[in-house]
């Protein structure tokens, strides 16, 4: 019992009734939303301290003891995921500052990106399916706020798919909640994994679980269900894109790891080459797209695409040391994206478009940029020292430990694409002689947009040079993920 | 009852699934409000429908004395009820939102080449 873990969700939705109480006054939206936000990242470092001291956190809501009531746990892939969340928010936010229009920062963005935390966290703790379905929904409805205000003819172009794919996405979910119980009679996950191992008939949950599949792929942006991502992500402010670029996704992709390892673990032969197979052309599919782009933004979008295949693939291969690395890659894939979408910012804050075409010289003007820009896209790339080179190799060495040779090959394959995806944005962006008129080109970017991009620039390196300790960590993660009886032992107590 | 309610269940999907397709927003979120209705009589279908007396313990007693009908799905329904009651809500905004700017109901009058 820890009633710290209620923390992640009260955190934001103190500072969102602060918020509001301040309406219109942008110091006051930036003092409080940001220090709001910081508040929720030290909770979110004190909880994974807790957790890796002292094992799984549980707190039941009410003191209704599990399976009947709802229940909150931390185990350290929760605990990770809580921290990460909170980094690119701060992030984001700080880099907002001098990004996003006045009007949005004096009214709507700072309680929307708050809402959309609670929303991220409680997704993240939560025990229980039926509570995810609704911090799904509070996501959700923060994420298209944030998308559909403002409003161009592209962005409502973009918002109006977004916002029908999430709700398909989401009754599909509620169905499968449905079946589920119908089925097994319960919702709360460790009592789900309790009665689904031990049922003889857990075929019948293949329905159920197919329509969590799908319902999560979408919001994944999984193959053949991510046309809605290029579409819709690349319309909103950069600060917004890169905050759902690290987080939307991934919290599909969670829910994905976490039932799949859980209690979905009956018809092992069918899921796991399923998932395989979804995560191989995920990735090539993504990075195909992504080659034949030349806006930025776009190149990036697709490239979020591809990098979900990579972790799915650690969750098909489902060994320890795929988990492990589906984990570690979910943590530097988060960074260092959110970190390209923060460079592609500023290049278009330097030259006024996202157009590779248009875009020169940069290397020659603003050599600091261009040094922020490689750090990050190179470690997506997968070259050491940075953080996506030990994600990949996590991920290769599982593949071929478990004798996948195919995904292993495509895995490799699509590493080298994306990195002809970002050298060319390096070769057009950066190298290529600058067409334009030099004479303008000593524009001055804002401290708080170079701090948060040299900060996660800095968690990518850190996380590729001194991969030992996170990679130590993300192996005792998987391995709580594998063998769940510590995690049920924590929710349902010891005489289950 | 529960043939019945299957039945419907299928029809109210079918119809969802019709005016998802179409072009016109409005007939998308037709489909939007029947595909979560569809659901909510799915979910209430497959939690059982049992003809019992609602779930209430009498004063005293430890265990219910007769046959109750089982509140959880009924609990479910609701909250998933008051949730699309919002995005629906939301969907309208939006909807009046995209005719303000882009001038039309039809989703492919206004195509990704505009962003270029």
């Amino acid at each position: 019992m820890s009633n710290l873990l209620l923390l992640p969700v009260i955190v934001p939705l103190a500072t969102v009734l602060i918020l509001l109480l301040a309406h219109g006054r942008k110091w006051l939206q930036q003092i409080i939303g940001i220090g709001g936000i910081a508040l929720q990242f030290t909770v979110a470092v004190w909880i994974f301290v807790v957790v890796n001291s002292q094992g799984i956190q549980v707190i039941q809501l009410g003191s209704w003891p599990a399976p009947f009531g709802i229940t909150f746990v931390a185990d350290l892939f929760s605990s990770i995921m809580l921290m990460v969340a909170a980094l690119i928010g701060l992030m984001t936010a700080i880099y907002a500052m001098p990004t996003i229009s006045d009007n949005r920062q004096r009214f709507s963005y700072y309680p929307l990106v708050n809402a959309m935390l609670m929303g991220v966290n409680g997704a993240f703790l939560t025990g229980d399916v039926f509570n995810l379905y609704v911090w799904f929904e509070v996501m959700i409805m923060a994420s298209f706020v944030l998308l559909t205000l403002g409003g161009s003819r592209q962005q409502m172009n973009g918002a109006i798919k977004y916002v029908a794919m999430n709700l398909v996405a989401s009754m599909l979910f509620l169905a499968g909640i449905g079946l589920l119980y119908g089925q097994a009679g319960t919702l709360n996950m460790a009592d789900l994994a309790l009665k689904i191992r031990a049922s003889d008939d857990a075929f019948l949950l293949n329905s159920s679980a197919m329509l969590f599949f799908v319902a999560f792929s979408l919001k994944a942006a999984l193959f053949p269900f991510f046309f809605w991502l290029p579409a819709s992500y690349p319309t909103a402010p950069m600060a917004i894109t890169a905050f759902f670029s690290g987080l939307l996704t991934k919290v599909g992709v969670y829910a994905l790891i976490r039932f799949f390892t859980l209690f979905f673990v009956q018809n092992q032969s069918f899921w796991h080459p399923l998932l395989l197979w979804a995560g191989g052309i995920t990735m090539l599919v993504g990075v195909l797209t992504a080659a034949s782009q030349y806006d930025m933004r776009r190149i990036l979008s697709f490239h979020i695409i591809s990098q979900i295949g990579y972790i799915i693939m650690g969750l098909g291969l489902f060994t320890v040391a795929g988990i492990a690395g589906a984990i570690y890659y979910m943590v530097h894939n988060i960074v260092a994206k959110a970190n390209t979408f923060l460079v592609a910012g500023m290049v278009y804050k330097l030259r006024g478009t996202y157009d590779l075409k248009a875009i020169s010289g940069l290397y020659k003007n603003y050599p600091l940029v261009a040094l922020l820009f490689v750090i990050p896209a190179m470690g997506l790339a997968g070259v050491p020292p940075f953080s996506g080179f030990v994600g990949k190799l996590m991920l290769v060495v599982a593949g071929f430990e478990a004798e996948k040779w195919v995904i292993t090959g495509v895995a490799l394959l699509v590493g080298l694409f994306t990195l002809f995806s970002m050298v060319k944005i390096w070769n057009e962006g950066f190298w290529k002689k600058h067409t334009g008129n030099d004479a303008s080109d000593n524009k001055k970017l804002p401290v708080a947009m170079l701090v948060p991009v040299a900060i996660l620039a800095l968690i990518t390196i850190l996380l590729g040079v001194a991969a030992e300790p996170v990679v130590e960590l993300c192996m005792r993660a998987a391995h709580q993920l594998i063998d769940p009886s510590s995690y049920i032992e924590a929710v349902l107590g010891k005489q289950y | 009852m529960g043939l019945i309610l299957s039945i419907l269940t299928g029809v109210l999907y079918a119809a969802a699934i019709y005016l998802l397709l179409r072009r016109s927003i409005v007939k998308m979120i037709l489909g939007i409000i029947f595909l979560g209705n569809a659901t909510n009589v799915l979910v209430f279908v497959s939690g059982g429908l049992t003809k019992a007396s609602p779930a209430f313990i009498a004063e005293g007693q430890q265990v219910a004395a007769e046959h109750i009908a089982d509140p959880l799905p009924q609990a479910l329904i609701l909250t998933a009820i008051v949730i699309s009651f919002g995005i629906i809500a939301f969907s309208l905004a939006l909807m009046y939102r995209f005719y303000k700017i882009t001038g039309t109901d039809d989703l492919d009058d206004v195509t990704e080449e505009d962003e270029v």
